[in-house]
């Protein structure tokens, strides 16, 4: 974040073109992030002013891909807050092996960690098999990436203390084959997986689930578009369903709140109670 | 000096600083005052806050997502996340790559504050060993706020301030008691 070649009007230009020419509508979405990642985008793709950077999002269909992935923040890693892990797996994880067939959403999974996070949790309360996790995100060039199966090789030390710090006492490389500078997570836990694009802000609730997880997602909206998509959480969870949240995220303020209760108050998880 | 916000930074060695401004603080102060500290995301952070808060005669927490900026409120940055404010005087936060190697970084901190606090600002960079902050406090100088180093001699590590004063991003170098002077000599704008 350098020059600051993007005023905040060029900002608010944009985000409407992106509305009305393609149908993404980021509106509603935090602006000075907003602002810092088109910034960061002229400068990365070289483009002379805003105008040129304006004219190719309107043209060109393949740019927009791009675009689309580098405006949106897609930082994310397994057993991301092993703390918060180590909660699911101690408390939450074993309440949703009574259920005949657990479905679990994770909204905004960028490239996939937390998806595979999950799935591991599930293999090692040997519920995995009667699980299927549905893990989304509007941006389809990181659900390639998610999909694949493929992570840097790099990222991997971290991983492994994370997830021995969230409680996993399995050999964590049994879990994938490295291959050069890459791994592969096991089709086993794959093919548990569904990954599938949707956009919280204007797609519907697609089913209902026991599980929801949008951690890190909320505090790049504003309060109004927060407030929508806490509606929408809640359409799609079951009663006594668990919805989770970022560590700085809460559901204290939503309209919803009344029927849900914060699980521990240490843990971002919240309850549904419906009367 | 007229201000209706103060932004800090600072890494290695910062801490001790602040917790020397602190106390010398004025109760009535109508300033906002935002730091951000360099620190590991540790499961009980509020420990810092906490520290803090004993420390001062203003109200100390941590910053929260959408929350409104008010004056006369110290606010701290929460481990793991960059802190950035609004047009709207609120804050935001954001999980997205390290800048600097740092999560929150200092740099955009102060860049944002001074997209909407302009020249009723001031911007201060402490002891630190990292560079981060350099480029923000330019900013703020630039956009007309005012921007002080902590005395590179007075610092536990020195290259953080001394970096920023030989960017020529500094407009005062103070020592940590000069820097509680200042700040207790901020008069509001009036113009939130």
């Amino acid at each position: 974040m350098d020059s600051q070649t993007i005023s905040d009007e060029d900002v608010e230009v944009l985000l409407l073109d992106l509305h009305s020419k393609h149908g993404y509508d980021f509106l509603d979405y935090s602006r000075a992030s907003m602002k810092r990642r088109l910034n960061r985008l002229v400068v990365m793709d070289k483009f002379p002013s805003f105008a040129e950077m304006r004219y190719r999002l309107i043209n060109d269909e393949f740019y927009l891909r791009r675009f689309i992935e580098e405006i949106t923040v897609n930082v994310t890693e397994m057993f991301r807050d092993p703390e918060f892990f180590k909660y699911l797996r101690l408390n939450i994880i074993p309440t949703l092996g009574t259920y005949p067939f657990i479905r679990i959403w994770i909204a905004g999974c960028a490239s996939g960690e937390e998806a595979y996070s999950i799935a591991i949790l599930l293999k090692e309360a040997n519920l995995l098999e009667k699980s299927i996790i549905y893990a989304t995100d509007l941006n389809p060039r990181v659900l390639e990436r998610a999909k694949s199966g493929i992570f840097p090789m790099k990222y991997i030390k971290q991983y492994s203390e994370n997830y021995l710090a969230s409680g996993g006492y399995e050999d964590f490389s049994s879990y994938y084959s490295a291959k050069y500078d890459v791994v592969i997570f096991n089709e086993s836990l794959r093919r548990k997986i569904v990954f599938s694009t949707h956009n919280l802000v204007s797609d519907s609730s697609f089913n209902s689930f026991q599980l929801i997880l949008c951690r890190n997602v909320l505090i790049y909206f504003n309060t109004h578009l927060q407030s929508r998509v806490f509606d929408l959480m809640d359409r799609s969870l079951d009663n006594l369903g668990y919805l989770a949240l970022g560590t700085k995220e809460t559901l204290r303020f939503a309209g919803i709140s009344a029927k849900y209760k914060q699980v521990d108050p240490k843990a971002k998880i919240w309850r549904k109670h419906d009367s | 000096m007229i201000a209706d916000l103060v932004v800090i930074g600072g890494s290695a060695g910062s801490l001790k600083v602040v917790l020397e401004v602190l106390p010398k603080l004025n109760e009535h102060l109508q300033v906002t005052i935002v730091i951000v500290f360099h620190r590991k995301a540790a499961p009980n952070s509020e420990m810092l806050t906490d520290l803090l808060d004993a420390k001062s005669p203003l109200a100390v927490k941590e910053a929260e997502d959408k929350e409104k900026i008010l004056p006369g409120q110290i606010y701290i940055a929460p481990a793991g996340y960059h802190l950035f404010l609004e047009r709207d005087y609120s804050f935001s936060l954001d999980s997205s790559e390290k800048i600097n190697f740092s999560r929150p970084s200092i740099d955009l901190t102060f860049i944002t504050a001074a997209d909407v606090f302009n020249s009723r600002m001031i911007g201060i960079l402490l002891s630190g060993a990292n560079s981060d902050g350099v480029k923000g406090l330019q900013t703020i100088r630039d956009k007309g706020g005012f921007s002080i180093a902590q005395e590179p001699v007075t610092a536990e590590v020195s290259y953080m301030p001394a970096k920023a004063i030989s960017q020529n991003a500094v407009d005062l170098i103070a020592s940590p008691s000069e820097i509680a002077t200042i700040i207790n000599g901020c008069t509001p704008s009036h113009n939130l």
